[in-house]
């Protein structure tokens, strides 16, 4: 147990198992929510960012880290956060983007495309990750989770949750 | 001055904790399931805020104070959130101008300490600008559609207006710990801002309405007590109490 030779490399891959305990497909990782990963001898340092401020999921992502890691044989697991730069949706991988899709939630569109104050602007287009079709709207900006809006496809009729661009 | 950035992080993250917790009390109370969801979740952000300058007041505190502490264990006058932010949630049109005003103080404050020369101010306003602009965009459009609304949505909105226009001044009058901010620059951003969304909603700003002030220096309005006593109730009949 204590002869592994830590590994940064290794040491993502196990980050990789931990997913976000409010979409079970998407690991942190794939989330764009690690930063970085420092090892020092038996001691392994993890920064991670937090997607909205409220993210009541990122107490629990943080002892999923040191759960995983500690079983992992590190002796001493630090999880650091950081809030600058902010996080945004276009670190999040296209892996992780292809398995929201899998699990019924719409992925992120690209920021530049929208994102943007203006007032009684038309629903921003999104794919309903049912049927594929782009013929959906919007219910309301605010969704089940903080990072989520409520959509429903108008041609399959699913309503269905969209992970906004942030 | 370590004082200084103390107090100034207390009062950011007073402001967000005590319209946090305002909003919190609409959890199953909406108008509709959709916007119960929205004030719900403009709610948590706000919490997730003051969280944030709470645990960085607690460092620049010391003495093991936390965040949970300067949250569940200050009294009334060590609070130093505006008068606006303590105000009674009303109707969905009061909740909504109070949000409206607040977020649109909030997006202009955050958007110029994005380059205050404390670093982690600016991390956490960085952070929370991505939100307050969708929380100013959400309450703008309701102030237009209940103002512009039915005969009385329209009502309301101003019945709302006159409650709470009383408030606003004092977000620009200077406490000691400010004098690091251009309140003047705020003042005329936040005033160009409300005046075109008011007029867009068929309401005009009143004109020489006396301005309450005191909540920045801990003299709150008798809305703050019971603020409190729900907040902090179970940290002072259970102190230490964990869940």
């Amino acid at each position: 147990m204590n002869t592994m030779t830590p590994d940064i490399q290794q040491t993502w891959s196990y980050l990789e198992e931990i997913k976000d305990p409010e979409i079970p497909v998407l690991s942190i990782v794939d989330l764009g929510i690690v930063r970085e990963v420092a090892i020092d001898d038996e001691a392994v340092t993890v920064t991670i960012t937090p997607t909205y401020t409220g993210c009541p999921a990122m107490d629990m992502i943080a002892a999923s880290i040191k759960m995983e890691l500690m079983a992992r044989g590190f002796a001493d697991v630090l999880v650091k956060f950081v809030i600058s730069p902010a996080w945004t949706t276009d670190w999040m991988t296209e892996k992780g983007k292809l398995q929201l899709k899998e699990y019924g939630i719409a992925p992120p569109n690209p920021r530049q495309q929208v994102c943007n104050d203006k007032l009684f602007a038309p629903d921003e287009a999104v794919q309903c990750p049912h049927c594929e079709s782009w013929h959906t709207r919007r219910i309301s900006e605010f969704g089940s989770t903080a990072c989520k809006a409520l959509y429903q496809c108008e041609d399959c009729k699913e309503p269905f949750d969209y992970f906004k661009c942030h | 001055m370590t004082q200084t950035i103390t107090n100034y992080t207390l009062y950011l993250a007073d402001n967000a904790l005590i319209l946090g917790q305002r909003n919190a009390a609409w959890c199953g109370h909406g108008p509709v399931l959709e916007q119960d969801i929205a004030i719900t979740n403009i709610s948590l952000d706000l919490i997730g805020q003051a969280r944030s300058f709470y645990q960085y007041a607690a460092e620049l505190t010391g003495n093991g104070a936390t965040e949970d502490s300067l949250a569940y264990l200050r009294t009334e006058r060590e609070f130093k959130n505006v008068l606006l932010a303590e105000q009674p949630n009303g109707d969905w049109a009061q909740t909504i101008l109070r949000q409206f005003f607040f977020s649109t103080y909030q997006l202009y404050l955050y958007q110029a300490l994005v380059n205050h020369t404390d670093t982690r101010i600016a991390a956490i306003a960085e952070k929370s600008l991505k939100e307050v602009s969708y929380h100013l965009r959400w309450s703008s459009e309701w102030v237009i559609r209940l103002g512009d609304g039915t005969e009385e949505s329209n009502r309301r909105l101003h019945k709302a207006l006159e409650a709470l226009w009383c408030y606003t001044g004092e977000l620009f009058m200077p406490a000691d710990f400010e004098a690091a901010i251009d309140l003047i620059a705020l003042k005329n951003n936040w005033t160009a801002k409300v005046k075109t969304i008011l007029e867009e909603a068929t309401l005009i700003v009143p004109e020489n309405v006396f301005m309450h002030s005191g909540g920045k220096t801990g003299n709150h309005t008798e809305q703050m007590g019971f603020i409190l006593a729900e907040l902090q109730y179970m940290q002072r009949a259970y102190p230490d109490s964990e869940w």
